[in-house]
This record gives C-alpha cells, structure tokens and sequence, in this order.
C-alpha cells in the first residue's frame, strides 16, 4: 500500500511539473491593468499596433475587476507569475517600490531630465534621482459637463464661469414637486464621486486655503479657507432653496445620465461613458472660477512600470513595450479611445486637442491642477463624506465637522507615514 | 505489517484512511488560514511589503476605536432584531400554511422564492425601492399621495432596518420550510389527544406545538444568529458608494474587516477584528448548542 501510495504522489508531482514547464520560444510578456471598458479596448488597439512594429514579441493583456486588483498584484508577482509590465495608481507608488514590486525604469531610456521637460510636472512624483519608477500614457483631471436641453429650456445661455453663477444657475435648473420633493437637481452633489477632489483640490484652494501642507503629510485644510469652502459645497444642498439633494437617484453620475441634473463635475474618463446615452445632449466647461477669476483643478493618472519579475529578454522586451504606450502615438489613440489626457504637453495642448470642444476644457485644466497625494485614497475619500453628513444628518456645527475630519486625516497620514 | 494487526487495530487503520481526506481537507483549507488569521492578528502588513510584528497593537487599536464600538453594536443589532423578527415571522407563516390545502404548494413555492434569488439582485432592487424620488418606489408611492419622502438609505435612523428589512425576507422561505418538516413530525395523537379533551387552540399552541418544535426553533435560531452575525451582502450592496453609511449606520462587522483588509490594506487590524468576530461567533453558538443539549 505505501509503494502506492508513493508511486501515487511521484505520479501528481510529475504531472504538475509538466504543466508548469511551457516552452516560450518568442518573447512572450504579460500585461496587467484593471477592467474599465474604455481602457481595455484602448490598450488593445496599442498592443496590436506594437505587435505589428515588433513580430518578436507577444504581448498578453489580463485585467481584472478593479476591487481585486491590488491583491493579485500583490499574490502574483512574489511568486514569479504575473505581469512584466502592470499599471498602477499613482498613490500606490510607494508601496510598491517598497514591497520590491516594481524596478525602475532605465536610465539611457527614460533619462530624467529628458522626462522632467516632456511630461506635465506632476508626473514627477515617480521620479527617484535619475530614475524614473513608472510613466503614465494619460492622465485626468476634472471639469463641469452640462446638460444643453435643460439649459434651453431653462432659458441659460450658457454654463456658469463663476462659482457664484454656479449657484445661481444651479437654482434656475432645479425643479420640485408638489410634495416639495427635488425631482431634478441643478447640480449634483456627493462626496463619494469627484467632489472630494473637487473640494479639496478645487474649493479650498479658491477660497484662499491651500488644502496640504509639508508635501502632503500634514492637513491643512482646517482653516477659515476650509470652513469658506465647506459652507460653500454644503449651501449647494442645505441652502434655502437647495440646488441639490445627496443621494438623487443614487449615483450623481446617474442623475446626469438620466438627465435629471443639469450641471455634474465629473473626470475626464466620463466621456466615454456618456456619449453613447441616447437623449442626453451635454457640453462641459473648464470648473468654476472665484470671484477674482482663480481656478483651481485636481488631476490624477496610472502609471506603468516594469515589475521584478520581469528578466533577461523579457526585461527588454518590457522596455521596449514601455518605450512604446508612452509615446506620442499612444497618447493620442488613448485620448480618442478612452478620453483621458495625454501626459505630455507636447501631446495635450496641441491647438487640435485644446481647442478641442469635449477633451479642451479638461486639458485647459491641467496647467492649473494639483495631484493629491494620497495615502489610503478610500479612506481619505470616506472622512469626507463623514464630514459632510455629520452636518446633513446630524445637524452638527460645520466647524466642528471640519476640524473631526481634519484631526481624523492627519492621523491616517501619520499612521501611513510613519512606516 | 498490515496482516499481524489485530481487527480492531484494522478497524482503526481503516477509519483513519478515509477520514485522512476530510482532516487533510479541513487542515489545509479551514484550520491553517485560520491559524494564519490568528497570527497576522499579532503583525503589521499591508499586503505587499514584509510582515511585521506589532504585539497587542491591533487589539488595542480596535479598544480605542470608536468605529469598532459602533460596529460591534450594528452587529448585535442585525442579530437582536432580525432573529426574533424573523423567528416570528417564519412560523406564523408555516403554522397557517401548514393547516391551508388550496395552492399549498405555490404558496410554500412563493415564500421559498427569495431564498433561492442572489442576494446581490435582491438588494440592488431593493436598493431602488428606497431611493428618492424620482426614481424610488416606495417615494414615489408616497409623493403621489403628496406625502413628503421617507429618507430610508440616506438616514442614520432609518438606515440599518432599511437593510434589515430585505435579509429577513431572503431567509424567510427557508424558515418556513423547517418549520413545516417540525410541525409535520409532531405526532397527531396528540393533537387527537388534546381534540378529545377539549383543549382550546390557544392551549394547545403552548403546551404541544411549541414545546414539540423545540430543537427546531433551536435549530433555526442558532442557523439565523450566525446568518445575521455574518450579513455583509445585502448591506454592502445597498450602500456600494458608502460601504455601511452614512456614518457608519448599517456597518456591521464583516464589512468592516473587508474595508480594513481590502481598501485600507492593514491586514494585521483586519485580522484581529476577524479574531473578534470569530469569538463572538463561538460564544454564541457553544451557548445556543448548550440550550438545545438541556432538551
């Protein structure tokens, strides 16, 4: 029965070994991003465009739900299985260079200075003395769409520059029933979409504030700025009449797909998603100004980079493919496919694609945006909305609010910092 | 070897062989990670970087945290009232089912319904139910009749029996059927028994049937506690865009650990709120198996 059992185990061994060994003849590197419809297609067109430029190398695209993203990153690249080049959120930089994840990017490739004059500056935050960790294709950032049949027939000429002609307009295009219930919002508002960006980023620094200090590990924001921006945001819905209602029809992005909203600030990657909706005839504009004609915008990007894992032919191969999504010509398919901004200037503010009625406003916005450096992005995004509904449902002193929130923070990016 | 065993030492030999595949079963997928959870419990590790010892850090971290308190209380609340609630439920159900016969079978069908649908889907349509109006049914119920809206979902107050509400209609039908199987197995002699006497129903209520369902309402209620210590996927898919808003209203503690875990990546806090979670889990079932032993 042993000699069985032993010849049983031999049997397993081998069986699985021969699996395990595939031969790879061609270069053959993995790619990994999380599923967002736009992007996958984005990066397909890509892939088949460097395939055909380089007929040696295979590249494999695997993406997975964005919820799972991190942990199989995170499962697979230790034990050897994984990509050769994955995307990342420009957050997560940190602890991915830390977790030895990702190396960095050669030197005679990618040279730093090189990079630091062709790509917009907030794209140094990767760098790392004269080597950069990770490149993006495209980054975002923020700006107001609106709804042009609701504008019609509400008699508005044309969307709002000011924030104080955003309240106004946002008064005109609100509608009630006979129960006194909103039944169509002038704007949308909730802090679990983009406003958070948008207040930290956008309304705290126009009212004066400047939302981080110390390179974003001390909050900044409890301030007289904060408590001017806060009021102003909460005014949006517990003003009298309120121009919105947190929580109309559940998403913001819904309402103005649905076109019950006539304004909603949202990301550039909302394009997409919006231009095929039958019915809905939108513009979008640069955010709002404040009274003396600051403007102030939030922008974001992913990353790629080359992992460990990632040897020998296929460490050539994966420079090459990063060589590649982040040239000009990647730039500009991603735009057409996906609606995020090129990276580069060069690329951006082309006198096509800034004056460019959909993609220019968000474009425009870049050269006077801030990247948030985020820690625990959820969690910062969460103590926002606490923030918000500690006075909506609670009743509790603005004041009070901003300074629990701010206390919170500063503890989640000390805990954070202090690894 | 083998052959100079005695047949009991055979026996032995043989009951280890077969139950070598269910222990090595439960060893590799039940007892180890465990075992790992316990032991991450004690260490700091976000996931992708090295592990770290942190001693009682994290235990003393979940004391500290008011959120933990809060969540800990959401928890007992979901158990405190959907068992009784749905205990009650179930059974008015199944007493009057058990004596009807027209559609007998499509009703007890109609009540298993739900139990059979995907969580997921029940609590998204549920999810709508309760919106504002516009788009919400009940709202828009009450906003024809010129009655301002009810805020369920978007409401500290409101919020946790909003969710409540459907998870207790999801474990309803199989409620019901447990309860049928319990009142059939009770023998009709003394129904007869109690006829002939001339019991009232009222009597006959709490001196037969309910003394008789014992080991299925401990069954049921040891089942439900468990279910509703657990409830993460109704309450996670109600309020996506605010896990177990607002303010932590509806959280309770199974989303917490997977907020920890998996959006905060502190899996070291995660795991000691999974060992608390586990204890609790214990303690209320040794206490509910110790009740139903003393039948």
């Amino acid at each position: 029965m042993k000699a069985h059992l032993k010849g049983l185990v031999l049997a397993g061994l081998t069986s699985s070994a021969a699996l395990l060994a595939s031969a790879a003849n061609a270069v053959e590197i993995e790619y990994w991003q999380y599923f967002f419809d736009a992007r996958v297609e984005a990066m397909e067109t890509l892939i088949e465009n460097f395939e055909a430029a380089n007929p040696d190398i295979t590249v494999t695209m695997t993406h997975f739900p964005y919820a799972d993203y991190r942990t199989k990153v995170a499962a697979a690249i230790p034990a050897g299985e994984g990509p050769d080049v994955v995307q990342l959120f420009y957050g997560w930089l940190n602890d991915y260079v830390e977790a030895e994840l990702i190396q960095p990017l050669p030197a005679d490739t990618f040279p730093a200075v090189q990079i630091d004059s062709d790509f917009f500056p907030m794209v140094q935050a990767m760098k790392d003395g004269d080597n950069y960790w990770a490149l993006p294709t495209a980054v975002r950032s923020l700006a107001l769409f609106y709804n042009e049949r609701l504008f019609e027939e509400a008699g508005i000429d044309g969307p709002p520059e000011t924030l104080d002609e955003l309240m106004e307009t946002a008064a005109a295009l609100t509608k009630l029933d006979g129960a006194g219930n909103i039944t169509q919002v002038g704007i949308t508002a909730g802090m679990t979409a983009q406003d958070h960006h948008w207040w930290r980023e956008g309304l705290v620094r126009q009212f004066g504030g400047d939302p981080y200090a110390d390179d974003y590990q001390t909050v900044n924001y409890n301030t007289d700025a904060g408590a001017a921006a806060l009021g102003f945001y909460t005014d949006m819905f517990l003003g009298d009449p309120p121009v919105t209602a947190i929580g109309f029809m559940d998403e913001p992005q819904a309402a103005f797909k649905a076109g019950r909203a006539g304004m909603h600030i949202d990301g550039s990657f909302r394009i997409g998603s919006l231009n095929g909706t039958r019915g809905l005839k939108w513009g979008v504009t640069e955010l709002p100004a404040n009274a003396d004609g600051t403007r102030s915008n939030y922008s974001s990007y992913w990353v790629n980079a080359i992992t460990t894992k990632a040897e020998g032919e296929k460490y050539d191969a994966s420079v090459k493919f990063m060589q590649y999504i982040t040239s000009d010509e990647a730039m500009q398919i991603w735009l057409d496919t996906v609606g995020e901004l090129p990276a580069k200037p060069s690329v951006g503010l082309t006198e096509a694609n800034a004056n460019d009625e959909t993609f220019g406003p968000f474009i425009r916005g870049l050269a006077y945006a801030n990247t948030t450096k985020f820690a625990n992005e959820s969690g910062q995004r969460q103590l926002m909305v606490e923030m918000v509904e500690r006075i909506q449902l609670e009743g509790m002193d603005p004041a009070e609010s901003l300074a629990i929130a701010a206390e919170a923070e500063q503890k989640l990016l000390d805990e954070y910092y202090a690894e | 070897m083998y052959r100079n065993l005695t047949i009991r030492q055979k026996q032995i030999v043989w009951a280890w062989a077969f139950l070598a595949i269910p222990v090595l079963f439960y060893t590799i997928i039940r007892f180890y990670p465990t075992g790992n959870a316990v032991l991450i419990s004690f260490q700091n590790w976000n996931l992708l970087g090295d592990r770290t010892w942190a001693g009682m850090e994290n235990y003393q971290k979940l004391w500290n945290d008011p959120v933990f308190w809060k969540v800990f209380k959401n928890t007992f609340v979901y158990l405190l009232l959907g068992t009784p609630i749905s205990l009650v439920l179930s059974f008015v159900i199944a007493y009057h089912l058990d004596k009807l016969r027209f559609m007998h079978g499509f009703l007890r069908m109609l009540y298993f319904l739900p139990f059979m649908t995907s969580a997921v889907a029940m609590a998204w349509v549920w999810r709508w139910f309760y919106q504002d109006v516009p788009i919400g049914l009940f709202n828009n119920i009450l906003a024809g009749f010129g009655i301002p809206q009810v805020a369920f979902l978007q409401s500290t107050t409101n919020a946790l029996p909003a969710v409540l509400a459907p998870a207790v209609w999801a474990g309803l039908g199989f409620q019901v059927i447990i309860f049928m199987a319990g009142l059939r197995a009770i023998p009709t002699s003394y129904y007869e028994a109690a006829k002939i006497d001339g019991v009232g129903w009222f009597t006959v209520l709490t001196q037969i049937t309910i003394p008789l369902l014992r080991p299925t309402i401990v069954f049921i209620v040891v089942f439900s506690s468990i279910g509703f210590l657990r409830i993460f996927d109704h309450v996670f898919n109600m309020t996506t865009n605010n896990p177990g808003g607002p303010l932590n209203a509806t959280k309770p503690l199974v989303l917490m650990i997977y907020d920890t875990a998996f959006n905060g990546f502190d899996m070291g806090y995660a795991a000691a709120q999974t060992v608390v979670l586990f204890t609790i889990l214990l303690i209320v079932s040794l206490i509910q198996l110790r009740l139903l032993r003393s039948t």
